[in-house]
């Protein structure tokens, strides 16, 4: 107790010295909470733009259709599969898709395509394809033997709104599928690979010409909340309607995505460990003075019988004071400035307009999380006990015959 | 028992690349309930000797016990015990902790000693009352007089009942009728608790105070009269 009463009023000896102490303290804290908010906020911002434009979070395929796709492995039937994933809590919708590779040609030109089916009803809850469109309209049951074209293909092929497109590709069972189809929409995603290459038809229309007969490639799920993506995929691999089926989630699906989100988290951490090294040296020469300029201060509690190391420990209450206090102004604030902007986000500037053609918003929102709570301030924490543990286990060293004598 | 027991005591310096013998073969011995004077030009050892019979410094040659306790062998956290509990220290100034009241100053003794809350309060007061500073408990060091500062070093130093109290230059910083009187209440605390008290000075009227005058020259005693 008197201990604790001595470590809190020797704070307060340097009040300003303290205070600009615990202030960085307290900023550093602020800002980590802050940037690691914002951090995991834009990844999941990235992760939905990018799972809602392609790949949904899940997927329900044959095996080893991911790793090698082939006409043949299919999911056989895809009603079973979507009524599986609808009863699983957290399911956002699902949809199916049929895709395999063809010739399109238009008038005088011919490209390689990847040409996929779809059923707009239940496509448009999963993905946002729909809000791509730039000229034209999105497919519609209605409207039979139409197909929606990326724009860059739209460029290359030289092909407009109304005009024919060729296909010629290999059925499921290996014969020849061709038709013509027409032009009915164009759409740009902003991701030049899927605009060059992509073009969408009817999944019935897909059904017939291919010779599906009803199986589709992919059974493609959005969910409510990314973080329970894990979860959900270990309930619906239970699902006896899923039997002999393989789950990928966006991870598996996109890996390129994953190891995006890993760079740029090593080199988010990077900066925060550089950001943490400055105050702590920035720190440790409050903590140092305070050793210093209270030798003599040693020597006498010495003489009149503290033990060195409860000095040790004196010195230690200090600063572990100073470091809780900023700590927890730091989190508080930092804890408010997130929440704040995840209510209101943040404008990415001109990036926005740009993203927001794509239907990816263009506010980012922090993400306020115990991870990102508390992962910054307790670094700190540690960080600064050694800190202060340097110069306070010099104390044990002292003479306290020697440490009179310094002024 | 001696309380003090120093015997063939050196200590030597390296002031740079010259060594200097702060003392040569000092031997003292001192009684239990003496109130001793060491007297001596300034860099004669005096400071020295008391921070070593403190266990304070190391001494480079010879041994030095407080009742009965060697001091060799003992660690640093053993000698901060051993001071706790028998020896008491005033040094010439800035011997308080700045943080802390008067009362706060004598009380962290006895709460150091393990002592309850309510008999530490009682008796750092009696003891401020003690050496005359009623009143004044609430005073941090700073609101204190140099006097007064030195007086409550003086119950501090009695508070923890210790056997021995040493005292280095304990009026230095006073004027004459300020330290008369501070000598003066360490006199009583040696009769009336019979605490033995060995202080330097270089100060006359403290000289004659003393029951007994140890006088030292360049890292020797050259004269130990008993009055
Ligand atoms: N830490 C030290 N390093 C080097 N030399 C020292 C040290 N402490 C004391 N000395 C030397 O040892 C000798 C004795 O010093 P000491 O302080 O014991 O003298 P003193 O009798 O207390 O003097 P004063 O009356 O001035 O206080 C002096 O020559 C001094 O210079
Ligand atoms: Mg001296």
């Amino acid at each position: 107790m008197g201990d604790l009463k001595l470590a809190w009023r020797n704070i307060w000896r340097h009040t300003r010295r303290s205070i600009l102490t615990m202030m960085a303290i307290g900023f550093a804290s602020l800002l980590l909470v802050f940037m690691l908010s914002f951090q995991f906020g834009s990844y999941e911002g990235m992760i939905d733009a990018s799972v809602r434009l392609s790949t949904g979070h899940l997927q329900v395929q044959a095996q080893g259709y991911h790793d090698k796709p082939e006409m043949r492995k299919v999911v056989k039937n895809p009603r079973k599969v979507m009524d599986a994933l609808s009863r699983t809590p957290g399911v956002e919708a699902c949809t199916a898709r049929c895709q395999t590779f063809v010739l399109a040609s238009s008038e005088d030109r011919t490209r390689g395509v990847m040409i996929m089916g779809v059923d707009p009803e239940t496509e448009s809850r999963v993905l946002k394809t729909s809000s791509l469109i730039r000229q034209g309209e999105y497919l519609s049951s209605d409207d039979p033997n139409t197909v929606i074209i990326g724009a860059l293909l739209a460029e290359r092929l030289k092909i407009g709104l109304g005009e024919e497109l060729t296909i010629l590709g290999q059925a499921r069972d290996g014969s020849i599928a061709a038709t013509v189809m027409t032009v009915r929409g164009i759409f740009k995603s902003g991701i030049d690979e899927v605009d060059r290459s992509t073009v969408q038809m009817l999944l019935t229309d897909f059904d017939q010409l291919f010779g599906m007969d009803g199986a589709v490639h992919a059974v493609v799920a959005v969910v409510h909340k990314l973080t329970e993506v894990g979860e959900i995929k270990n309930t619906v691999m239970q699902d006896d309607a899923l039997k002999g089926l393989a789950v990928l989630d966006w991870m598996e699906l996109s890996p390129g995505l994953k190891q995006s989100i890993q760079m740029d988290l090593v080199s988010g951490i990077i900066m925060y460990v550089i950001l943490i090294i400055v105050v702590a040296f920035s720190i440790m020469n409050t903590f140092l003075m305070a050793v210093f300029e209270r030798t003599r201060e040693f020597g006498v509690m010495m003489a009149i019988g503290v033990k060195p190391l409860r000095l040790v420990k004196i010195i230690l209450m200090e600063s572990m004071f100073m470091t809780g206090l900023g700590l927890l102004f730091g989190m508080i604030l930092g804890a408010l400035l997130t929440q704040y902007f995840a209510g209101a986000g943040i404008s990415m500037g001109g990036a926005a307009d740009l993203m927001a053609q794509y239907g990816i918003s263009g506010r980012m929102y922090p993400r306020l999380s115990l991870i990102t709570l508390f992962s910054g301030p307790i670094l700190i924490g540690v960080v600064t006990f050694f800190t202060a543990l340097l110069p306070a286990l010099r104390i044990p060293r002292l003479k306290p015959a020697n440490a009179m004598k310094a002024v | 028992m001696n309380a003090v027991s120093a015997s063939n005591v050196s200590k030597i310096y390296m002031q740079g690349d010259v060594k200097v013998t702060a003392l040569n073969k000092v031997s003292l011995e001192v009684a239990p309930g003496e109130f001793v004077a060491l007297a001596g030009p300034s860099g004669s050892g005096k400071t020295t000797l008391l921070n070593l019979i403190g266990g304070l410094d190391e001494p480079d040659g010879g041994k030095i016990s407080v009742n009965g306790k060697d001091f060799a062998n003992m660690s640093s956290g053993d000698l901060a015990e051993l001071r706790l509990s028998q020896i008491g220290f005033v040094f010439q100034s800035y011997n308080l902790i700045p943080v802390f009241t008067a009362e706060e100053n004598v009380e962290y003794i006895l709460q150091l000693q393990g002592e309850g809350k309510a008999e530490r309060k009682k008796k750092a007061r009696a003891m401020l009352d003690d050496v005359g500073l009623e009143g004044k408990y609430d005073r941090k060091p700073a609101q204190l007089s140099g006097g007064q500062q030195q007086r409550v070093a003086v119950a501090r130093a009695l508070v923890s009942n210790p056997t021995l109290i040493l005292a280095d230059e304990p009026t230095a910083n006073l004027d004459s009728v300020t330290g008369e009187s501070l000598l003066r209440t360490m006199r009583e605390m040696n009769q009336k608790h019979g605490v033995t008290f060995i202080f330097s000075t270089h100060d006359s009227m403290v000289m004659n105070a003393a029951k007994r005058l140890v006088s030292m020259k360049d890292g020797a005693i050259v004269d130990d009269k008993v009055k």
